[in-house]
């Protein structure tokens, strides 16, 4: 139950940080962010390795490299797209 | 082999540099530093893991990150800007479907106990549900925003009910999962569910709606990323899932005040139906219409001329006309500027991407709140496939769209609307804007018609 704990305390000071970093973002950015964040989310790529190396089983397997995939192209494509993005911005 | 204390330090550094990371990208001028914090801070938290990871076997993990590399990658240098909100959308689903499969195989890698740690029962049963509602739920919003789905609510009668009692079934399942009890065929329960409830959420969210669908389910791709770590008790998916939750919510808030609707409204509303268009009633009301050569003479004598573009610029994919018209415009003297309201695309901060492909700078770009003031003292306002957001009617305690912030093109000396027909828009409510003594419609494709307008322009020398 400890790390179940010490898990929601990181959680909470987490959104709050999240809170206090973001509020302030013109509108311009808004997409660019979004799709940024959305890189971000795909953290879960970490938990698809993890699950990967430990697999004992065919099934988990399977599993783990359909994680590791759908997690990486989130990644990979949301970092990209977010750089092409903001390339096109520029001041006059 | 590296120690756990070594990976542990590796992932405060990679959470610090998120935060940075995030903190960049909300200014324009260091935002691709951020989007490059950002991803470095991946890129380590990823080697870390495959460096600390006794990996029975190398080829499938290395198959997988070099598979969905390439995917992405291509995905990511093929998306037209227009279709930014269904590459997010889709993204977003990949995202919390891959954090509800890592919480089926950690479900399947325990099989053969019969029970198994309450913590890992919870956790196991609140990622699955989060990531599977994010997944199925973005893939509905993709096919809506595609034109693969109806745009237009899907809904039927006792929907909320079902709903409720879909919702009710679902945490039942997860409190037994929670209370240890191994047990496949629950599990399987439910994964089905919790797909049919992301359908059901999303389904019945009218097309006008979407920036706060995609914003919401941004904030859910995080949160599954959150509980995936709770099942594996790992702090960086924790906390980098936890930042994404809070922006994806910041920016659900952000676009229902943009349409002064609470999120409650939103998802339950069924609004941006097409019920009312039978409301209108073209009866004695006379709309002025004028031609491209008239239309061009009344801009390159102006002082001022703001251009309020809206979705049907981008459906026309008429941004780089409009930017053509500007330069002509200011190589004229004319000051020319751009007011974008916070819904004009189809996801936060659309209408703005779109811009700057088109290479309009961003300084350009004026919110609500910055033009607003201004527009008492603009020559001409240009709006471009634009409706309810510069609809008076807002401001009629009566209406429909009573209280959703607009922007103030009324109250301009002369305002010229680039529109097919007179139509109503989203909300299904005629605007009176058009038949203003002050107003000009320009009836046309948008494109057809500022290519129309810069060569008007240029021939007059």
């Amino acid at each position: 139950m400890g790390e179940l704990i010490i898990g929601l305390y990181v959680f909470v000071l987490a959104m709050l940080a999240g809170f206090e970093v973001i509020t302030k973002v013109p509108p311009t950015l808004h997409t660019p962010l979004m799709s940024g964040a959305n890189a971000i989310s795909g953290i879960t790529v970490i938990g698809a390795i993890v699950v990967s190396a430990r697999a004992d089983t065919l099934l988990v397997t399977i599993l783990g490299v359909v994680a590791i995939v759908m997690a990486t192209i989130n990644v990979v494509g949301g970092f990209l797209v977010t750089d092409r993005m903001l390339k096109m911005f520029r001041r006059r | 082999m590296i120690p756990p204390v070594a990976v542990d330090l590796a992932y405060i550094v990679s959470a610090i540099l998120f935060v940075f990371g995030l903190k960049l990208l909300g200014s324009p001028a260091s935002a691709r530093r951020g989007n490059l914090f950002a991803s470095s801070a991946m890129l380590l938290a990823i080697v870390v893991t495959l460096l600390e990871q006794d990996i029975l076997d190398w080829r499938t993990v290395a198959l997988g990150l070099i598979l969905g590399s390439l995917i992405g990658a291509v995905l990511a240098r093929s998306v037209q800007m227009t279709a930014m909100p269904q590459l997010v959308g889709i993204f977003n689903g990949l995202g919390g479907g891959a954090s509800a499969v890592v919480a089926a195989a950690e479900f399947y890698r325990v099989t053969g106990a019969e029970t198994i740690p309450v913590s890992d029962g919870a956790t196991i049963a609140l990622s699955t549900l989060i990531g599977t509602v994010t997944f199925s739920g973005s893939m509905i919003a993709f096919g809506k925003l595609q034109g693969v789905v109806t745009g237009s609510p899907v809904t039927f009668s006792l929907q909320k009910s079902f709903n409720l009692l879909l919702f009710l079934a679902i945490v039942g399942i997860a409190v037994y999962l929670g209370s240890g009890v191994h047990d496949e065929r629950f599990y399987l329960g439910l994964l089905a569910l919790a797909f049919l409830l992301g359908v059901l959420l999303v389904i019945p969210i009218g097309g006008a709606d979407m920036p706060v669908v995609i914003s919401l389910l941004n904030s859910y791709s995080g949160l599954a990323a959150s509980a995936a770590g709770f099942v594996l008790g790992n702090n960086i998916l924790i906390i980098s899932g936890a930042l994404v939750g809070a922006a994806g919510l910041i920016l659900t808030q952000l676009m229902c005040k943009a349409m002064n609707r609470s999120l409650a409204n939103v998802a339950f509303g069924a609004f941006g139906g097409v019920d009312g268009a039978a409301a209108v009633d073209d009866g004695d009301k006379q709309v002025r219409s004028v031609d491209a050569e008239e239309t061009a003479m009344l801009l390159s004598y102006s002082g001022s001329v703001v251009f309020v573009p809206g979705y049907g610029l981008a459906v026309a994919q008429a941004q780089h006309e409009v930017r053509k018209l500007m330069d002509l415009l200011e190589e004229r003297g004319v000051t020319a500027r751009f007011a974008i309201h916070p819904v004009a695309g189809r996801m936060p901060g659309h209408m703005n991407v779109l811009l700057a492909e088109a290479d309009v700078p961003y300084d350009r770009l004026f919110d609500l709140d910055e033009i607003n003031p201004d527009f008492e003292r603009t020559d001409v306002v240009v709006v471009v496939g634009a409706n309810d957001v510069v609809n008076p009617a807002a401001r009629d305690p009566g209406s429909v769209i009573a209280g959703m912030p607009i922007l103030n093109v009324d109250k301009a000396r002369n305002i010229v609307i680039l529109k097919r027909s007179l139509s109503p828009g989203f909300a299904g409510i005629d605007n009176e804007l058009f038949y203003m003594d002050r107003s000009m419609m320009f009836f046309g494709d948008a494109k057809e018609s500022l290519s129309g307008l810069v060569k008007e322009i240029r021939e007059l020398g």
